[in-house]
């Protein structure tokens, strides 16, 4: 089996515009491993939300590939990304992120139940994961009588409880105070690392980059830099706010 | 794994979470289809009632064909028959049995309100004189004897062995008659009206007549109930009395209640009035339902963003409305039921009737239908613009 959990080749994903066409995601190329964090930044409009949405198989590229543990879901057909996104991708979003007439145990159980796995050693295995992230005492609680950095918290439960190849998250901390961002993105570094899954979290917060392995910025939907090393993601961790 | 019974079962689970963890929400949908309910199941038991008050002695009737005057359109009061062709008709071949009907109005007046009744000259144990429920028949000739409907007995608490005082106007003059109970049937209401039922030669005694009708004292039939030996010879035996008997025409019994006066245009109207109901309940049931599909278009995004297939986001829609549904309706026919029982009987509502049944079914059928435009948009809701990721 290939350490590849997330492979994008050459990917352009364009769109029309009074006649023109603009390439929101161009040529651009990477890999992410299993056990690999991977930070996703860039200002506004430069195509990192679009990356984002085709990495979810929720849009179509335009060309190139982009292969989730070995599948090329530029290929597939929409049961077929139906079936891929319930099963080897993980979502968190900015907002709206739990059913809200489920609780917080139910919401990570919906995966579960998704993917047929529901049984009593899974439903223990939610409970710890719940209980890791600081929600033990949140189990029967619905996300409206949650904070936001709880709720984002059973949404990071919801997108790995089912073992997916690739977890993404599109600006978790974006409604959240600092020191509940730091522990949230603290807490999904730890998981993803534990859990040998490939994690891609999409940020205008370059603070949050400390957290990562790795730090791709895009400008212009090109792929323009990728910072390695702790101390050269320090120092993009230090410049602060995108 | 992703089999469809995986898929049913999330479907009905997603459902009955949001209606019990939405209860309160739910609960107002509900009552007002309720309410809805409440109004289709009045119009159908109201044209239940006014059918029954209509056309429930024809249509209860031991027979299978209705013999009248040729050429009178199958209209009962307009049909007048000769004396002897109830003879002819019961010589014809595959004619088991046959008995003449003699219709008029007439005014119970012995009683602290008059009530208006038809009365039926029939002859007793033949085609026409309906099974005794309590009693037994009067005797032929002119016996001042009469069997009693038990819609007659509802409004008046009259019972078997009372007598009775009947009004007719014959001529200029009001004239009096006094007649014995002796005998109680069941559902032979007709023409709106509580019915008694005679002998023919007491019935023409006392009918109303017109000053010329008064030198004669032979009644003339309006109709005659017909049973048959084989009643799938029905049409057979339509062509082979009008062969066989002269100035007749013959009409099976759903004809001759559709020919009843004034009846296929008043349950027209009362259908039509149902029909718009259902209209306006299939309305307001998808106004409901498209709103809260509105509502919820982030929520749906989130479902199939994370995997779920559309056959989930539609089929919980569906439960949804049809939890929804089946509890407003529910509420609406115990309401109607409860309402039902403090209503008198001279108010024409049957709430127990084919139509009631077909009526309920109809508005849990409803439910889905008014809902169905709100399932097609939350099916066809797209995650990407449904979380703004677009």
């Amino acid at each position: 089996m290939s350490d590849i959990a997330l492979e994008v080749k050459d990917l352009v994903k364009s769109f029309s515009l009074d006649g023109a066409t603009i390439n929101a995601v161009d040529q651009v190329s990477f890999q992410v491993k299993f056990g690999e964090f991977v930070a996703l930044v860039g200002p506004s409009g430069s195509g990192k939300t679009t990356m984002l949405s085709i990495l979810a198989a929720l849009l179509s590229p335009t060309s190139g590939q982009v292969l989730i543990d070995g599948q090329d879901l530029s290929q597939m057909a929409e049961k077929d990304r139906v079936k891929l996104r319930r099963e080897k991708i993980g979502f968190t979003f900015q907002a709206n992120n739990l059913i809200p007439y489920l609780s917080a145990r139910e919401n990570v159980e919906f995966m579960l139940r998704l993917n047929g796995k529901l049984d009593h050693g899974s439903r223990i295995r939610s409970d710890e994961l719940l209980a890791r992230l600081g929600l033990a005492e949140r189990l029967h609680n619905l996300p409206a009588q949650m904070s936001g950095g709880q709720q984002q918290r059973v949404a990071i439960a919801r997108a790995l409880i089912h073992n997916p190849a690739l977890v993404l998250a599109d600006e978790p901390t974006a409604s959240l105070d600092t020191e509940r961002a730091f522990q949230v993105v603290e807490t999904f570094a730890n998981l993803i690392h534990e859990n040998g899954r490939a994690g891609i979290i999409v940020t205008h917060d370059l603070r949050m980059c400390q957290f990562v392995d790795r730090v791709l910025q895009m400008q212009d939907g090109k792929l323009v830099r990728v910072y390695e090393g702790k101390k050269e993601i320090k120092q993009l961790a230090m410049a602060g706010v995108h | 794994m992703s089999n469809p019974m995986n898929n049913i079962f999330i479907a009905a689970y997603l459902a009955i979470k949001e209606v019990f963890r939405n209860r309160g929400r739910f609960l107002m949908v509900a009552l007002v289809i309720a309410l809805i309910t409440v109004l289709v199941l009045f119009i159908a038991a109201l044209g239940e009632g006014l059918s029954d008050a209509n056309r429930q002695y024809v249509a209860n009737l031991d027979a299978q064909l209705i013999v009248f005057l040729e050429k009178s359109d199958y209209s009962i009061t307009a049909s007048r028959l000769e004396t002897n062709t109830v003879k002819a008709v019961r010589r014809v071949d595959g004619v088991a049995d046959a008995g003449p009907i003699y219709t008029s109005n007439t005014e119970i007046v012995s009683l602290p309100e008059p009530l208006k009744i038809s009365m039926l000259g029939v002859e007793a144990e033949k085609p026409g004189m309906p099974p005794l429920l309590d009693g037994r028949y009067f005797r032929g000739g002119e016996a001042r004897e009469a069997v009693m409907d038990m819609s007659v007995a509802q409004r008046t608490n009259l019972k078997i062995g009372d007598t009775i005082e009947i009004r007719s106007t014959q001529g200029t003059e009001d004239e009096f008659f006094t007649l014995t109970i002796v005998g109680l049937v069941d559902k032979q209401a007709y023409f709106f009206q509580p019915t008694i039922f005679v002998p023919p030669s007491t019935w023409e005694l006392m009918r109303p007549q017109a000053e010329s009708d008064l030198d004669s004292d032979t009644p003339y039939p309006n109709i005659i109930a017909v049973r048959l030996q084989d009643p799938a010879q029905a049409e057979e035996m339509k062509l082979r009395l009008v062969e066989k008997v002269s100035n007749i025409e013959v009409a099976d019994i759903e004809t001759t209640i559709n020919n009843i006066p004034g009846y296929t245009a008043q349950q027209g109207t009362v259908q039509t009035q149902g029909g718009f109901t259902l209209l306006i309940g299939i309305l307001v049931i998808g106004g409901f339902f498209q709103i809260q599909v509105l509502q919820k278009v982030p929520q749906i995004g989130v479902l199939k963003a994370i995997g779920s297939s559309n056959f989930v986001v539609g089929l919980s829609a569906v439960i949804q409305i049809i939890i929804v549904t089946a509890i407003g309706v529910g509420i609406g026919a115990t309401l109607n039921y409860l309402f039902s029982l403090g209503l008198p009987p001279t108010i024409p509502l049957a709430f127990n009737g084919s139509r009631s049944i077909f009526a309920i079914l109809l508005l849990l059928f409803i439910g889905p239908l008014g809902g169905l435009v709100s399932i097609i948009y939350a099916v066809r809701i797209e995650p990407l613009k449904a979380l703004r990721l677009g």
